[in-house]
């Protein structure tokens, strides 16, 4: 693994998430409590709706366009057979890093 | 011969003891009854009724002195025992010596006194018997009153002194009100009545020390520091067995007078009955129990077999207008399960406790009509699966194969009556379906069932359901979502009511299941929040759909859509050129002019929001809320300005109303008119306000639908000038605001609390000030444009980082 800073977890408001934008496509970074966070795509697989505008709740997300719930541990949507990648991810010092072989990039920054 | 029984003390289980012995021996006994009180035997369950001036003492006298007399007791009345010599069998009073074969006991209880300092000032009371009562008679319009403790006798107490005017409060060191008796629902609701009847409840308040002036009871100081004046402080706190004469006698003595299933104690001829007994390590503090304990205690007197059994209680508060029932054991345990029921509209709660197949539980608020069956089914240990499903309906339900809760309604002959205020019956209500009246709104308008009291909306919404079968979908009190138990209608009041001013505090005390709701609850949390509590709480983006968060409107393909404000449909030149400007600047794919008289720009990209916005906002355009559970628009007509027909400045009424009311929250979209005569051309009539302009002033409708529903407004009230106009609109958007249920439109939450209800409010001049003003106050947070605030920090709608760059190095 190749850890990549990416932020500021303060950057990322509480319950809410931000997008950075990969080799992969857009990766939503979802802060779910005061040092959690979670890494996932941030494309819903029913219409394309972008999660980081969703409601960040528990360890889940809605998709604000038609209301499919993710668990975010998983990946997998609840009651739908469909699942988005989650990726690793993780919080040292206050700054979350991201893992740069998973989303696509070969050497760390 | 007769024998010589001697009775120590005239309480309930005395006087019913009495009444058993000379009812069915009276010859057996020459019976002495001691009392320290200078009366004999009173109903004091009643001592309630009698303080809140409900019934008078002598009607709650039990026996009287032509009972005495007629059966031979010598009454030692207002005389104390002061010993008992067991080996002589004598009692001694304060008047002599009286010898005795066979001896009972009935010394009630002593109520607690917390021996806080000053407890023994002046005007520092409990609440036991006639005296205590008389004082707290003595306080009417004017006096404060303090009571300690939220039990049974402590709110009977608190009720009966508010019912005289006192201004009352009653301090509970618990987080609900009689919590012996009721779980915490039926608690809220309880509480909520009391402070109907302006008594104020602090719950979890511990006394520290009671203030005195010149020896008499001036305030009681909480441990918080809070002070609460007083002229009274009545001291409800519990009782505990008076046990003093007995233990001097040397008798077995635990908690109370320890007694066998006879009644007898450790002296194989002294027996003790009432609150002052132990029995089993039990004590006893309500009434059923005493009466058996007498009964008991009479045939053993009379050398018949008797065995005293100990059941479940029940019990009832007697406060008016507080109907209340618990019986059993509802506390949650493993291995039991519960069956509720709500009706938030009419504040009836139901909580049925079942362990296997046997109810052994019941809380009931608002409708105990069924208590006495449920009671039976708890002693009786009856096996319910059968009814388990309709159980909860009461008696009136169950019954063989007709298990249907309908059932009893749909057996009912047409001439049957279901709303007692109107007399209205159920053959004019089924017409009135039949012609056409297919939900309670409708039959309540054309029947007027249910449209006074209320109580009887169940049945009336039972003979739709009836009628219409699944045509009529009955109206339940759901939970929010998963997430909790609890409807909207419970949490809205539960918010106001426990003064939850966070949304963890709403998660914790409301029993939310989920660490913080779901996309379903947390934006209704938020809402209600802000709503209640404009000052202590501010409004959590990360709860609100993305169109409130990022303050533009969602489109399938991720863009957002913007729409500034045109204040009335009213613009400028310079305005069009900013918006024309920023459209081509930022590349906006549509450009439409919307129903609600302004422009929209379709397709902008979320990072360009801040943008646009600060490009707009310096051409002095603001948010249009196009996105918001709000004020979305007030549409207007030219009015006296140009058109020739017009009636008054409806452009003018529209601005100023869209200026008092922009930003604010509502429970969804809220969408205003005014057209400047009837003719209409702003279709005021379809809005959730719509103001017609006429010769005489304006006409101010509302409840106004034309989306999914199509729907006429009610006129709400006529008024001559525009501020009043401006008044009466800002009030009915606050009630709204205040009252109705998270994405409720004004139509629907009308349908539910009902036109009437609504102009009430509006019409008392008090009322709609106090409205307004609440209003206003709100409004000092959120009336200004969240654009400008946005616009000042973009990189929140840029993304974090952009590692593709990185990659292209």
């Amino acid at each position: 693994m190749s850890w990549i800073d990416i932020a500021a977890i303060d950057d990322i408001p509480e319950r809410g998430a931000r997008v950075v934008k990969t080799p992969v496509g857009c990766i939503a970074l979802f802060r779910t409590a005061v040092a959690e966070v979670f890494a996932a795509s941030n494309t819903c697989p029913h219409k394309g709706g972008p999660l980081a505008d969703g409601i960040v709740h528990g360890q889940k997300v809605t998709c604000p366009l038609h209301n499919w719930v993710f668990d975010l541990n998983t990946g997998q949507a609840v009651g739908e057979d469909a699942r988005i990648a989650t990726y690793p991810v993780r919080i040292e010092a206050g700054r979350v890093l991201l893992d740069g072989m998973a989303v696509g990039k070969r050497s760390a920054a | 011969m007769k024998q010589k029984l001697v009775i120590i003390g005239a309480g309930m289980a005395s006087g019913r003891l009495i009444e058993t012995l000379v009812e069915t021996a009276p010859d057996a006994y020459d019976i002495t009854l001691f009392n320290a009180e200078p009366r004999g035997n009173y109903n004091r369950l009643m001592l309630s009724p009698v303080l809140s001036g409900e019934k008078t003492y002598d009607e709650i006298v039990t026996h009287d002195e032509a009972f005495y007399d007629a059966h031979g007791v010598t009454c030692r009345f207002g005389e104390w025992v002061t010993g008992i010599d067991r080996a002589a069998k004598v009692v001694t009073g304060t008047h002599g010596p009286v010898a005795y074969d066979k001896l009972v006991i009935g010394t009630g209880s002593l109520p607690f006194i917390i021996p806080l300092p000053g407890h023994d000032l002046d005007g520092v009371i409990a609440y036991r018997d006639l005296e205590d009562t008389q004082r707290m008679m003595a306080m009417g319009a004017g006096r404060r009153v303090v009571v300690i403790g939220g039990g049974l006798l402590g709110l009977e107490a608190a009720a009966g002194m508010a019912a005289r005017g006192a201004d009352v409060t009653v301090v509970h060191i618990m987080g609900h009100l009689m919590e012996r008796q009721l779980d915490e629902a039926a608690g809220y609701l309880l509480k909520t009545s009391l402070e109907d009847k302006g008594i104020t409840v602090r719950l979890q308040s511990n006394s520290k020390e009671i203030l005195g002036e010149n020896g008499h009871v001036k305030a009681l100081m909480l441990d918080d520091g809070t002070e609460l004046p007083c002229d009274l402080l009545v001291m409800a706190v519990g009782i505990r067995p008076n046990v003093a004469l007995g233990k001097e006698a040397g008798l077995a003595v635990g908690r109370g007078i320890h007694v066998d299933n006879q009644m007898v104690t450790s002296d194989p001829d002294i027996l003790s009955v009432g609150e002052c007994v132990e029995h089993q390590g039990a004590v006893f503090g309500l009434v059923a129990p005493l009466y058996e304990q007498a009964k008991v205690a009479a045939q053993t007197l009379l050398g018949q077999e008797a065995a005293f059994v100990q059941k479940s209680l029940s019990t009832k508060l007697k406060v008016t207008g507080c109907d209340l029932f618990s019986a059993g054991d509802f506390a949650d345990a493993p291995g039991r399960e519960d069956i509720v029921f709500r009706d938030p509209s009419r504040g009836v709660y139901k909580r049925l406790v079942i362990e296997k197949d046997r109810l052994i539980g019941a809380v009931m608020y608002g409708d105990t009509a069924d208590g006495a069956w449920f009671f039976g089914l708890i002693k009786d240990g009856t096996p319910i699966d059968d009814m388990r499903e309709t159980l909860i309906f009461g008696p009136a339900f169950q019954g063989g194969a007709q298990a249907d809760p309908l059932s009893a309604v749909a057996a009912l002959p047409p001439e049957a009556e279901i709303c007692g205020c109107n007399g209205i019956c159920k053959g004019t209500i089924t017409e009135a379906i039949a012609g056409g009246a297919h939900d309670l709104a409708a039959v309540r308008s054309t029947t007027k069932a249910s449209a006074s009291c209320g109580t009887c909306t169940g049945l009336v919404e039972q003979v739709l359901q009836v009628s219409l079968g699944d045509a009529f979908q009955m109206p339940t009190a759901q939970p929010i979502c998963g997430c909790c138990d609890l409807s909207h209608e419970d949490v809205r009041r539960l918010i106001k009511a426990k003064a939850l001013k966070s949304q963890p505090a709403v998660w914790q005390e409301l029993g939310w299941k989920t660490p913080n709701g779901c996309h379903v609850c947390r934006p209704a949390v938020n809402f209600y929040l802000l709503a209640d509590w404009p000052l202590e709480y501010r409004d959590d983006p990360q709860s609100r759909f993305v169109n409130e968060r990022k303050h533009a409107n969602i489109q399938k393909d991720g863009t957002f859509s913007v729409v500034p404000r045109m204040w009335g449909g009213i613009t400028t030149p310079d305005e069009l050129r900013a918006i024309a400007d920023a459209a081509d600047k930022y590349a906006v794919p549509t450009v439409k002019v919307t129903g609600g008289q302004r422009i929209d720009l379709l397709g902008v990209k979320g990072e360009d929001l801040p943008h646009i916005w600060a490009d707009l906002n310096r051409a002095g355009l603001v948010s249009g809320h196009a996105y918001s559970k709000g004020l979305r628009t007030v549409k207007t007509c030219v009015g006296t300005d140009h058109c020739r027909f017009g009636t008054q400045d409806s452009t003018g009424l529209g601005i100023k109303l869209e200026q008092a009311l922009w930003g604010s929250w509502t429970p969804h979209k809220v969408k205003l008119a005014v057209s400047g005569c009837p003719r209409n051309c702003a279709e005021a009539t379809c809005k959730d306000v719509g103001i017609v302009c006429v010769d005489s002033g304006y006409q101010v409708g509302v409840g106004g639908a034309a989306g999914m529903d199509v729907k006429e407004t009610e006129r709400l009230i006529d008024v001559a000038t525009e501020a009043e106009a401006i008044a009466v609109t800002v009030a009915f958007v606050q009630l709204y605001r205040e009252n109705a249920k998270y994405l409720d439109r004004p139509y629907k939450w009308l349908g539910k609390v009902g036109l009437d209800w609504v102009r009430e409010r509006i019409l008392d001049p008090a009322e709609r000030q106090r409205l307004v003003d609440a209003f206003e106050l709100s409004q000092s947070i959120y009336r200004k444009d969240p654009w400008a605030e946005h616009a000042a920090r973009p990189r929140a709608y840029a993304p974090l980082a952009d590692l593709t760059l990185e990659a292209a190095e």
